[in-house]
């Protein structure tokens, strides 16, 4: 057909070039939407073959992954009902908030070999970090450089301390987790590197290495962890890690990495300050020591999300085979065109 | 002044000869009226300065059709922007968002609106300009003025007063509403063409006042002359004028007759002076066009409620989260000197979060969610729609298929804002002179002492021939040019060479052919026009019928050259001498055509000194008039009528009787006593005697005139009515004229009117009504009026009712003054009943305010859209009324074009603008707006999902800058390229398979259903997205260096996913895919990782909790790929799933089409006409109709192809 209509047009064209100042539009195959163009349409073939070529996909995927996640070791210890000694946990809060002492032992014990480096994490639940109220707290011009000291606006109320700005200011910071964790094992010491625990991009160019907390912690109430007035913000991991706010109501953050291999059947002491306040809000607390793999950590749901639906895929392949073997049609027939599907009037 | 100005050039008192029409006003009830409520005006003529006139204040001539001034402008768009409801609503968003309410920063709130508006006011702008220029012209075009002391200026339109003398030439149009004081005809009479207010092209007579045109003969007689006009207000009628004018002492009464009315032009006379008594606005023109409305396309009015429906989910949602919101705020409570979430710190907290005022907190928190769930509603909906709408109107103007070469116009689409609805057209009202005909009428064929002449072809008779024995596949190269053939005479398209060159003489009935062409050169009122250096004869003729007779006369060698006031001279060849011999014929009488006797005659003594009736007239009036001895050729003569019939030709029969002298004497003794007298009767007395005298008659012969089609017509209204469009025809042309000349037998005969159609008439012409007329009661009159248009409406109700589930097809003819009773309130219902069950409509004698009043009860009365063709300012109205406006820009004015939404130059342009670019745009736009909302809710919800995890508090999943710029960079150009190229079958299929265009017509494409199953799909990929996201993120720990995933890194992953599930959801989509598509969808998809990376690597104070985490956090991460891989291939399993199986198992009607093409049947004519011909429901209009009338079985087709297609 286009060329049908190329061939006329350039035949009249030149009639048209007689006359000046034509009207006539040009002819282009853009303008009269002729374009050559692919016309995709769900063929049979095209219908069996994706399906196909998805769980042709898929599966080894699938297969993959969950090695991958089945090669992942994890130790997951809720401790915070646990440390809380036996008399004071009908008021939980009350102990939380008094000034017993909190220190609290934990043993572990590993089942299965696990290779260095070992991250140890802390997961607290039902913690909304990412709470709008919290997640705005916070002055990222005042982290970054000194020069922007005052910059507390965002950071109500947790603002300034008598007058003076608060840095790091806002409830984030405030709220620093402050639980700690010594580990040994089999009565010896074993070393957590808190070093390179927090993103690269944060410490070099979010945390600047000029700031030094100033009246942290200072207010009439103290929230969380207090920090050491002079270390610069940048070598604060621990903070640097905490000011990244989780995605959702359960989250882990990096504490730290073991950097040597635990062998199957070592037994872990765990002596950890049981300091951070998730009683009020019923949230739990849990340490976890978990190595991994190249898909990150523990977590089986997408391998087997692939195999199944891979699998789904290669059962849909053969149900459309069987479909379109059972109903076989000659494409196009009329007799098939769906008004003459009751040939003869069924009516 | 010219001295030609200054004498009269022909002394004619034409006014004589006529008998009806030029018949004098007299006082009548309505001029008791002057001076009362609605007559109020007062123009004091050639004295627009003095005081008094002053203190009327009348408007000025200027005329605006702009919407907008420069002043009003901004205001005013605006306020037409923001009277849409969405951009209302981010308006609203947009000022609360400065406030701390907000969720996101205001500026990622404020931008994508500001751009939207700018967009759209820059683009109404540059389209009021246009309107501007047009105006600019009309304003400026000059007229001479009397400038007093005699001398007249030239000025310009826009400067005239009420009051002012003006002098139009030969040839101008009229400035303004103006009283004829006086022409170059000393009877002041002037001839004025009102094409542009009625589209009727024949001449008509107007006539001063003899008070003003005794004193008034030159531009030096207005020096001292005083007059003062009473008259009625502004009004709409065309018709009729009432009021009087002063002269000193005296008070005469004005008509319509001494009106002349702007836009009408000034024809066949030197010069007329008149005073100006409406300008500008208040002219009958304007007061008949409407203002231009700002039509709005259903789709887009239904996607206003789509809209509300969206304002609705969010509204519920927000109230939803808001509860859960205020109680969870609640249970933060100061207890025991506790607080529940302490890193909240409730206990110091703004009131948006303070426990304390927890409901009062929830309420702020509704405004705030109302706010992030804005996401729902696509805030670049509008201006995409309006970008694509623009290009659509490119290629609209741009089709070289609808490039008219011979007036070298192209199709322009003047608004851009209807695209869609030319999908979706039900019916069609056309105007038919000049615009289903050329308005021109050719002499085609004669018969003569009953042998046929005349070897022209009919459109009629070439349609069905092409029809019947060419290829079934229909041509698609419309630019067919058939008559090229050699030189024309405008008028006249008879070929016959035994009568032609003075051949006639050797034919066996010579005399009679004589007689014949005689008749035609002598029987009419043309007036003729000899070009003095040529020599060259043409005639202005009162309607182009006459002019056709005229011409064809001069054709055969009766030349008629001249006219005086009772004299009519032409050339023939004499039988003997074989030379051109002058010959003169006294005119004695004229007795004139008229609806009721349907036939014109003339009295005259030929040269020979011998009396001669010479009559024309309708085949019904004229056989029974005949005398015995005059049959002898009349069954030839009935059997040529009807073949002419048939090929749809205008014919009138020719005869003519020898009138004895005394008979004569006592005839015209009778007949000007008749015309004198003054009593209510006369025109029936008149009636009366020339009915007397016309009998006896001796037949000669028939002629058969051709009111040629356009081009293509029949095709084009064959191939409407395949598509199941209605077509109603409203026509100015006089019902009489019609019927008499077989409009309605034949004229249509190839598209709207078969022969064995059954007519509904609905006229006034009843016996009954016409006794009562004369009686002259008035409300008794309109009573017996009202009543008989109603029992005739219903008599037409019952017989369609009667013939219930037969196929027999009904035509209902009305004439417009029944038309008005029909169209009141109580009325109007049964009557649109009645005229929707017929297969054609034809409104004859229509005012424009009818036509509009007609296609607004189509229109508000079906609900369906209609769409209005024409080509006139009388079309005006209608082209307004209706939901499109299709004006041809033909030869005449402008007026149509300028009041329509798309000019054509032809009619069968038609076709492709509506079976092609309509549907093309219907299915593109409805297809875009589905898409719209679908990847609006996938983003919407989850935005909702994500804050029910952040218990409520409104906290956005993404970055300010992903939330702004989904809508603009990362979704928005693949459905532009959608709506601007997607074709789901190619414009060669779509004239294959018209009923395709059913699919827009029942609105199948924008159906609830389709809406919702969309929204659904939406939700489903939002689901997927949303959870399987957040479950292989579980625990956070993504990466194999130990670190885990905070928000940024779930948003940007969630984000990902909805950009390459959106953009293969559209690749999957559409049907359609060159080389725009491809770059457009995975340019989106690149731009999103192009984007992430420079945002990411701005300063973090710019790109805040983006800054690196592509780079850093996600690209590294496998399992960041490996998730958004599962995410987009396991959330388009569902819609793929559903497209196999539909398009397998349950097609529609497109999709059929594309199984053709595919399986490369299109190419095997046979196959393509067998489905073809089932696919046709059953047109009971059409050539195609008349073909298939044997075949009545169809009508279970149409019954299963309707639940077909609205099964969908």
């Amino acid at each position: 057909m286009s060329s049908n209509t190329a061939s006329s047009s350039a035949g009249s064209g030149d009639s048209s070039a007689a006359r000046k100042n034509s009207k006539r539009p040009k002819y282009s195959k853009f303008t009269q939407q002729e374009l050559p163009a692919c016309k995709p349409i769900l063929t049979p073939g095209w219908v069996i073959s994706t399906f196909l070529i998805v769980s042709v996909i898929f599966i080894p995927l699938g297969v993959i992954s969950l090695f991958a996640s089945q090669d992942v070791v994890e130790i997951v210890d809720r401790y915070d009902n646990d440390c809380i000694p036996a008399p004071a946990r009908t008021n939980k809060v009350a102990f939380i908030q008094g000034a017993a002492p909190k220190s609290c032992n934990r043993t572990l014990t590993v089942t299965k070999r696990m290779k260095q480096p070992i991250y140890v994490y802390y997961q607290l639940e039902n913690f909304y970090q990412n709470h709008r109220r919290y997640v705005k707290s916070r002055s990222d011009s005042q982290l970054r450089s000194p020069k922007f000291e005052n910059q507390i606006s965002a950071c109500k109320p947790e603002d300034d301390a008598g007058g003076k700005p608060i840095v790091p200011c806002g409830l984030i910071a405030w709220s620093l987790f402050n639980d700690t964790y010594t580990l040994s094992r089999n009565n010896t010491p074993l070393a957590v590197n808190k070093k390179g625990i927090a993103w690269k991009s944060d410490k070099e160019h979010k945390f600047g290495n000029k700031v030094f907390p100033k009246n942290f912690q200072k207010g009439n109430l103290t929230g969380g962890a207090t920090l050491n007035p002079d270390i610069p913000l940048s070598e604060q991991e621990d903070l640097i890690v905490w000011m990244r706010t989780a995605a959702l109501p359960t989250f882990r953050k990096l504490y730290g990495k073991i950097e040597t291999d635990l062998e199957n059947g070592d037994t872990i002491q765990v002596t950890l300050q049981n300091n951070y306040n998730t009683y009020s809000f019923s949230g739990k607390k849990k340490l976890v020591l978990s190595t991994t793999s190249w898909l990150g950590g523990k977590n089986d749901f997408l391998g087997i999300a692939y195999l199944t639906v891979g699998g789904i895929c290669f059962f849909l392949a053969l149900a459309f085979t069987i479909m379109y073997l059972v109903k076989p049609r000659r494409l196009g027939d009329p007799s098939y065109l769906s008004w003459n599907r009751n040939p003869g009037g069924g009516r | 002044m010219a001295g030609g100005g200054r004498r009269k050039r022909r002394r004619l008192h034409l006014s004589r000869i006529y008998s009806y029409t030029c018949g004098k006003s007299s006082f009548q009830q309505d001029h008791s009226n002057i001076g009362g409520p609605g007559f109020s005006r007062v123009v004091y003529c050639n004295e627009p300065d003095s005081p008094a006139a002053e203190r009327r204040n009348y408007a000025g001539n200027y005329v605006r059709s702009t919407k907008y001034t420069v002043a009003s402008f901004f205001p005013k768009s605006l306020f037409e922007q923001f009277r849409r409801v969405a951009n209302f609503y981010f308006l609203v968003t947009g000022f609360l968002s400065l406030t701390d309410l907000s969720p996101y920063g205001a500026v990622s709130a404020l931008l994508p609106l500001a751009l939207v508006i700018t967009v759209t006011m820059v683009k109404d702008g540059i389209e009021d300009w246009h309107r501007k220029q047009q105006d600019i012209e009309v304003n400026k075009r000059k007229v001479k003025v009397h400038d007093g002391d005699g001398i007249f200026r030239q000025d310009e339109w826009r400067n005239l007063r009420v009051g002012d003398v003006v002098r139009v030439e030969k040839d101008e149009f009229f400035p303004a509403d103006l009283l004829l004081l006086s022409s170059s005809y000393e009877d002041s009479i002037c001839y004025v063409e009102t094409m542009n207010l009625d589209g009727e092209t024949n001449l008509k007579v107007k006539q001063g006042l003899d008070a003003t045109s005794s004193l008034l003969n030159e531009d030096s007689d207005f020096r001292e002359f005083r007059g003062v006009v009473r008259c009625e207000d502004p009004n709409v009628n065309l018709y009729m004028f009432v009021g009087s004018l002063e002269l000193g002492e005296e008070r005469f009464p004005l008509s319509i007759q001494q009106i002349l009315l702007r836009d009408s032009k000034l024809r066949n006379t030197e010069y007329v002076y008149g005073a100006v008594v409406f300008t500008g606005h208040d002219t009958k023109v304007i007061q008949n066009s409407t203002d231009p409305p700002s039509k709005r396309s259903r789709i887009e009015r239904k996607m206003d409620k789509i809209i509300y429906l969206m304002f609705g989910l969010i509204v519920l949602m927000s109230f939803v989260g808001s509860i859960i919101f205020g109680v969870e705020t609640r249970q933060d409570k100061l207890k025991n000197g506790r607080t529940e979430r302490w890193y909240l710190k409730p206990d110091d907290a703004t009131v948006f979060f303070d426990p304390e005022r927890a409901p009062k907190a929830a309420i702020y928190h509704f405004v705030t969610a109302v706010m992030l769930y804005g996401y729902f509603i696509p805030i670049s909906l509008y201006v995409s729609i309006e970008m694509v709408k623009v290009l659509q109107s490119v290629f609209i103007n741009r089709d070289i298929h609808m490039y008219y070469e011979e007036t070298d116009k192209p199709a322009q689409a003047r608004t851009s804002n209807l695209n869609e609805e030319l999908g979706m057209v039900d019916t069609i009202l056309s105007d038919k002179t000049g615009t289903l005909t050329c308005n021109s009428m050719e002499f085609i064929k004669c018969s003569i002492a009953g042998t046929a002449y005349g070897r022209g072809i009919t459109e009629v008779e070439r349609a069905m021939a092409v029809r019947s024995g060419g290829s079934p596949l229909v041509d698609e190269d419309l630019d067919v040019d058939v008559d090229k053939s050699g030189p024309k005479v405008k008028g006249f398209n008879f070929e016959d060479e035994r009568v032609m060159n003075g051949n006639w003489v050797r034919q066996p009935q010579a005399a009679v052919l004589q007689k014949f062409f005689r008749l035609l050169a002598v029987c009419h009122t043309a007036i003729p026009e000899t070009d003095e250096e040529t020599g060259n004869v043409s005639y202005e003729a009162e309607s182009p019928d006459e002019a056709a007779f005229v011409v064809a006369a001069r054709e055969l060698g009766f030349e008629f050259f001249n006219r005086t006031q009772n004299e009519i001279s032409f050339r023939e060849l004499d039988l003997v001498t074989r030379e051109n011999v002058e010959r003169v014929y006294k005119l004695l009488n004229v007795l004139e055509f008229n609806s009721s006797r349907k036939r014109m005659s003339v009295i005259v003594r030929d040269d020979d000194g011998r009396l001669l009736l010479l009559s024309k007239g309708a085949d019904n009036v004229m056989f029974e008039r005949l005398a015995k001895n005059g049959r002898q050729f009349e069954a030839k003569t009935q059997e040529h009528v009807n073949q002419y019939a048939d090929a749809g030709l205008r014919t009138l029969i020719l005869a003519y009787r020898e009138v004895d002298e005394n008979e004569y004497i006592e005839f015209n003794k009778s007949f000007n006593e008749a015309k004198s007298s003054v009593s209510e009767d006369r025109e029936a007395l008149i009636d009366d005697i020339t009915d007397k005298m016309e009998r006896d008659l001796i037949l000669l012969g028939a002629t058969a005139v051709e009111d040629k089609l356009q081009n293509g017509v029949p095709e084009c209204i064959d191939k409407l009515a395949q598509a199941g469009i209605k077509i109603w025809v409203l026509t100015g042309d006089k019902m009489e004229t019609a019927i008499n000349i077989g409009l309605f037998s034949s004229r249509f005969a190839s598209s709207l009117l078969r022969q064995e159609m059954k007519q509904i008439i609905i006229n006034l012409e009843t016996p009954h009504i016409k006794s009562l007329e004369k009686s002259g009661i008035k409300d008794e009159i309109e009573l017996a009026y009202r009543e008989s248009v109603v029992k005739q409406i219903e008599e037409g109700r019952a017989l369609l009712d009667a013939s219930g589930a037969s196929s027999e097809a009904f035509a209902l003819i009305i004439d417009g003054k029944s038309l008005t009773y029909a169209l009141e309130e109580e009325i109007k219902k049964t009557f649109l009943d009645l005229a929707t069950g017929c297969a054609s409509v034809i409104c004859c004698r229509s005012s424009p305010k009818q036509k509009a009043l007609v296609t607004r009860l189509v229109k508000s009365g079906t609900g369906k859209t209609t769409l209005a063709i024409g080509d006139g300012a009388n079309d005006v109205g209608m082209l307004q009324e209706a939901d499109i406006g299709v004006g041809i820009s033909g030869v005449e004015g402008m007026q149509a074009v300028m009041s329509s939404d798309i000019a054509i130059a032809q009619f069968r342009y038609l076709e492709r603008l509506l079976l092609v670019h309509g549907h093309w745009c219907y299915s593109r736009i409805s297809s875009m707006i589905c898409y719209f909302f679908y990847k609006n809710i996938t983003f919407g919800v989850t935005i909702f999902l994500y804050e029910a995890y952040t218990s409520f508090s409104a906290q956005p999943a993404y970055n300010d800058w992903f939330l702004s710029l989904f809508n603009v960079f990362f979704s928005s150009l693949p459905v532009i390229a959608l709506g601007v190229f997607d074709q789901d079958v190619s414009a060669r299929f779509c004239y294959k398979f018209p009923l395709l265009y059913q699919e827009g017509v029942q609105n199948i494409l924008f159906s609830w259903k389709r809406i919702i199953g969309w929204m659904f799909n939406g939700l489903i990929s939002a689901l997927a997205i949303f959870f399987l996201c957040k479950e292989s993120l579980k625990h956070q720990l993504f990466d194999p260096n130990g670190k885990t995933a905070g928000w940024e890194v779930l948003g940007g992953t969630m984000y990902t996913c909805i950009v390459w599930v959106v953009n293969l959801q559209m690749a999957l989509s559409i049907s359609y895919f060159t080389w725009v598509q491809h770059i457009v969808i995975w340019g989106s998809i690149a731009l999103w990782y192009i984007f992430l990376m420079i945002y990411g690597a701005m300063s973090p104070s710019f790109s805040t909790d983006a800054y690196m985490v592509f780079l850093e956090a996600l690209a590294p991460a496998p399992s960041y790929w490996l998730t958004t891989l599962f995410v987009m291939i396991f959330a388009l399993i569902p819609y793929f799933i559903y497209k196999s199986v539909q398009m397998r198992f349950f097609p529609v009607y497109h999709q059929m089409i594309q199984w053709i093409r595919y399986e490369g049947h299109s190419n095997d004519p046979e196959f393509v006409e067998m489905v073809r011909q089932r696919s046709i429901r059953p047109t009971t209009v059409g050539y195609t109709a008349r073909r298939a009338a044997s075949v009545r079985r169809e009508d279970r087709f149409y019954d299963q192809i309707h639940k077909d297609l609205v099964a969908f």
